[in-house]
Order: C-alpha cells, then structure tokens, then sequence
C-alpha cells in the first residue's frame, strides 16, 4: 500500500445471494483529503462502507484500510478508524468530559493521553466551557460536535463520517463543514457522504455509486467539466438517471 | 378559505427550558396551500406539528384545522388528517401490504377506495408488497409512510422533515408526488432542512425559538434582501473563509457550494475588483473570482438574525 493513500480497494464486490450490491469497485482515497462518497439510496454505499469499516467481508476482491488488510486484520481496522453515524449514540446523563474518556477508554488509550487529547480537542472544537455539562443538556449541534470529537479522540488515519449533517439546518451544516476542515488540517482523513451537492463542493475528491458500481470518481471541478454540468447536482442527476436499479 | 388558523400558540415542557413553541403573532394557512416550515433543530417544528394534529395540547393559545378546534373537536380532526412524523413509525413487523391495509382499516376506509391518491407511489413498492416494513430500505420506507399518511384521503397533510436521508433525485420525485397532491386542494404543511425544498413552497415560515421570525412568499422574501452580497473563490477555499472574515467591510461570511458567499457591510463602497486584488496581492491567493450575487432564499436563511 502506498504510503500517500489511507483506502486502497481493488474489485471489491459483495453478492447477497444473486443481488450484487457492490459490484467490483475500486479506488483510494488519498491521505489528508476529504474524500466524498455519493450515491442514490441502494446504490450500494452502506454495504461498501460495512467492508470498508471492518464491519463485513467482501465476497470477492482486496483492499487495505489505514494499513490493514480487510480480509485478515478488520479488527485492526476498527481500532485505527473513526466512525460516526447520522444516529450518532453517546452517553446523555454523563458530562462531556466523561463521554470523551469513556470513548478514550474504549479504544484502549492510556488515562493521561486521554486527558491530554481531550483538552487538545475540546480547545479546537470550542468545549472548553461545556466540559462538565451533561451532553443531555446540549443543543443538538453541539451533541454532534462531540460526537464527531469522540469519533477521532484516539487520533485514527481516517473517520468516516455517514451522512453527520442529515436533517440539520442550513447554518449548522456549514459549522459542521468548517469542523471537518479543521480536524482534516490536523492530518486525520475524511470519508464522508452526503445527500447535499453543495457538500460535494466542500470535498477534494467525489465518487457516485450507481447500482454497486462507481461510476464517477474526480474532482468536483473536473467531474462538472467532464459532464458539462454547471454543479455537482446535476453530475448526479445525469448519472443518476442511468441507473437501473430503483426504489 | 383558511384550512388553518392559529391565534396564539404556546407550549413548554418544563424543566427551566423556554418554551418549544410560543406563537405570539398568529398566522393562518390557505385551503390548497403548500405551506413550508424551516428552522435550525429545536426550532421547535415538531412540536408545532404535533399541536396541529392534536397529539399534544398546548398551555395556551387556540388554533382551528378546517375549522375544528385543535382541542375540543380532537376526535372529528384527526379523521381529517394526514401525520407523517420525521421518525419511522410504521409497524416494522407487518409487511408493506399489511401496513397500508392497517392504516386503511383504522379509518375506515379500504386501498382500494383512495388508490388514485397513491398510486404513483405505491407502484414502485409493489413489487416488494410482502416484504416487512422493517427490512426496505430508507427511501422505501419512506415511501410507504406516505402511503399510509394518504390512505383516508386527508385534507390536510402534515410532513414532518419528510425527505431527511433521501437521495436528490428521489426528493425530487416526492416533491412531484407533493406538487400533484396539491393540485388536488389537500393542503400541505412541511418541514425541511433544504431550502431548494423550501423553494417549491407557496409560503415560507422560518422559525426559531418557537417563533416565526418570517412568514412569505420564497419571492417576497428574497426580494427583501437588503443586503450588498458577494461570491468569491480562490484555489484555497478554506484559507479564503478566514480570510474574507478577517476584511474589515465583511459583516459576514460563509461556504456556499464551490464558491463563498460575502455579505458587505452597507456602507462599503468597495468594488469586487478591489477585494480580488487585495486577496491576490496582500494574502497571496491564486485562482480568485469575484463577482456580484444575487441572494437566494438560502442566503436571506443565513442572515435571519442580524
């Protein structure tokens, strides 16, 4: 695996009996970018993303994921990747500082690395003041901001982020936006999708999924150019339409 | 003819919170109309919605839904309705079929009787009418809550953030599916946190703090922009946010898509061409745009509160 890629997969695939959900894909994604992963509903990304998480094994192809293998290491995989859902748990009657170190705990961290990189974050993601504050407490933004926090408090090459803005409003997307930049800055990779093409634009690099397959995969400025579209939108209606499988 | 019409409208839930809602103004909905609601999380919508179909009473204040009275006349009301909460709440248990047959018998009423109201959709879950409601997949199940929300042919529908997690071309097709329903005189009320959703609306409420702090046309109140607005890009993006926040004629500025939207203050006389080059020149950008923009309704979303 080359040193600059955090995600290699090649032909990667998944079969459910006769069903292909992800059909023969492969790709990588770079370290230090923020890599966005669209598709329509069923297009197959969940299932590509329980493989790439260590959640589930191909049925047939290869891949490396922060280093290790997806076919003998997935335990290794799930200890050096972050991962936050749009259904994001934490613990609602524990304060902000107990969360992170149960988080911190859970990956195993030493107490006093916990703590130190709990105040590195906090101070980047603007927690200070709330630290003691029970997370039942917090507006929904702020519940999604620790989450994110939690998501990469033991510093992995790369988190993956599913769908962390769906159903918020037009203010706190960008917030959330301009977190993800922050923490990209700090060197951890980000692997998100979105149902929102102006968040495409956000991404360095975006691939579609369309059927199990990945029919595009650039940058947002080159995907346009290739397609003639004046916006990510409508690169995914034109790719959208091609697909056969609906719902 | 209003279908709805809300004097005051309060409602807490205790604990030493402000309340959810707290409707001072008052403000009434038109038979037939597609009414949009839009606001951050716990704007308190959902509460708003619940109110509307008498699944909670409020503290104060009195509201009327075709004319029946959100407490006295509950019962008579929800026959009317059409509630399609932000959560899954079908039977998971049941299959497809067995749902839609279930709501359709609880009011009375069979599938066969309103198909025409859901035809168009249901065509497309059909195929998959035996499986569990539980096992579709996020798009479906969303599908077939509409389906079910439509089977007694309400008058009026309430959708509670109906299109969170759905793909673009999908919302696409439910808000055709919404367009046609409206045709028909249902009148709609519906949230959402996509303000090209909120486009399609005849009026637009942004709420906040259990407020409207506007309701209008999406026209009208773009129109009433006032403000002096930029669009700017530079081959660093991020660094370029900072950037245009630190300049001293920036009121405000935010991510908009590929580029950045600047919102002047209004007094600033500055040309677009003054701001590229200073970016150019003194922060040392590469691959700067500037030019004029024109505010969409998302931009009138993001300056709410100044």
């Amino acid at each position: 695996m080359s040193e600059d890629n955090v995600i290699e997969v090649e032909h990667l695939t998944k079969k459910f009996g006769n069903f292909t959900a992800v059909d023969d894909i492969s790709f990588e994604v770079h370290r230090g970018e923020i890599f966005g992963f669209l598709g329509a509903n069923g297009a197959g990304k969940t299932t590509a993303m329980k493989m790439l998480t260590g959640l589930s094994f191909p049925t047939s192809g290869k891949g490396r994921v922060a280093g290790y293998d997806i076919w003998t290491q997935s335990e290794l995989i799930k200890k050096n990747i972050g991962y936050m859902s749009q259904k994001f748990s934490l613990y609602s009657d524990l304060t902000v500082k107990d969360n992170i170190e149960i988080f911190g705990g859970i990956y195993g961290m030493e107490r006093h690395a916990v703590r130190r990189r709990a105040v590195e974050l906090m101070d980047r993601l603007g927690f200070i003041a709330e630290k003691n504050e029970k997370v039942r407490d917090l507006p929904q933004g702020w519940k999604q901001k620790l989450a994110f926090l939690v998501a990469i408090i033991h510093n992995p090459g790369i988190v993956f982020l599913d769908e962390p803005t769906g159903g918020v409003d037009p203010a706190a997307r960008r917030q959330f936006w301009e977190l993800i930049y922050d923490v990209v800055d700090s060197g951890i990779t980000a692997f998100v999708t979105t149902h929102y093409m102006d968040e495409a634009e956000y991404c360095n690099r975006i691939s579609m999924m369309v059927d199990g397959r990945m029919d595009a995969l650039d940058s947002p400025s080159a995907l346009k150019r290739k397609f003639g579209a004046s916006s990510v939108a409508e690169v995914f209606d034109i790719l959208a339409r091609g697909a056969k499988r609906s719902e | 003819m209003d279908s709805i019409r809300v004097k005051r409208l309060k409602k807490g839930y205790g604990r030493g919170l402000p309340p959810a809602v707290d409707i001072r103004e008052g403000f009434s909905v038109s038979e037939g109309e597609l009414f949009g609601i839009i606001g951050p999380d716990g704007a308190g919508k959902t509460t708003l919605f619940r109110l509307l179909t008498t699944l909670i009473s409020p503290d104060e204040g009195d509201a009327v839904v075709q004319g029946l009275d959100i407490i006295r006349d509950y019962r008579k009301l929800r026959t009317i309705i059409g509630y399609m909460p932000g959560r899954f709440s079908l039977y998971p248990d049941l299959s497809v079929r067995e749902n839609l047959d279930f709501f359709a018998s609880v009011f009375g009423t069979s599938i066969k009787e309103n198909y025409h109201l859901i035809e168009d959709i249901y065509c497309r879950l059909e195929p998959f009418a035996d499986r569990k409601a539980g096992n579709l997949s996020g798009g479906m199940k969303q599908k077939l809550a509409l389906c079910c929300t439509l089977i007694h042919s309400p008058e009026v529908l309430f959708l509670d953030e109906p299109t969170t997690g759905v793909d673009p071309s999908s919302r696409r097709e439910f808000w055709e599916t919404l367009a046609r329903l409206r045709r028909t005189g249902m009148t709609i009320v519906v949230s959402t946190a996509y303000m090209d959703e909120a486009n399609r609306c005849d009026r637009v409420a942004m709420m906040r703090s259990g407020r409207f702090l506007k309701v209008d046309t999406p026209s009208d109140i773009v129109a009433g922009f006032d403000r002096r607005l930029l669009a700017v890009r530079s081959d660093e993006m991020f660094r370029l946010l900072q950037d245009l926040r630190s300049m001293e004629e920036v009121v405000k500025c935010y991510t908009f898509g590929d580029t950045h939207h600047v919102v002047l203050k209004e007094n600033a006389a500055c040309a677009p061409d003054e701001i590229g080059h200073r970016l150019t020149g003194k922060y040392g950008h590469t691959g700067v745009q500037v030019r004029e923009q024109a505010a969409t309704l998302e931009d009138c979303y993001m300056n709410l509160d100044d």
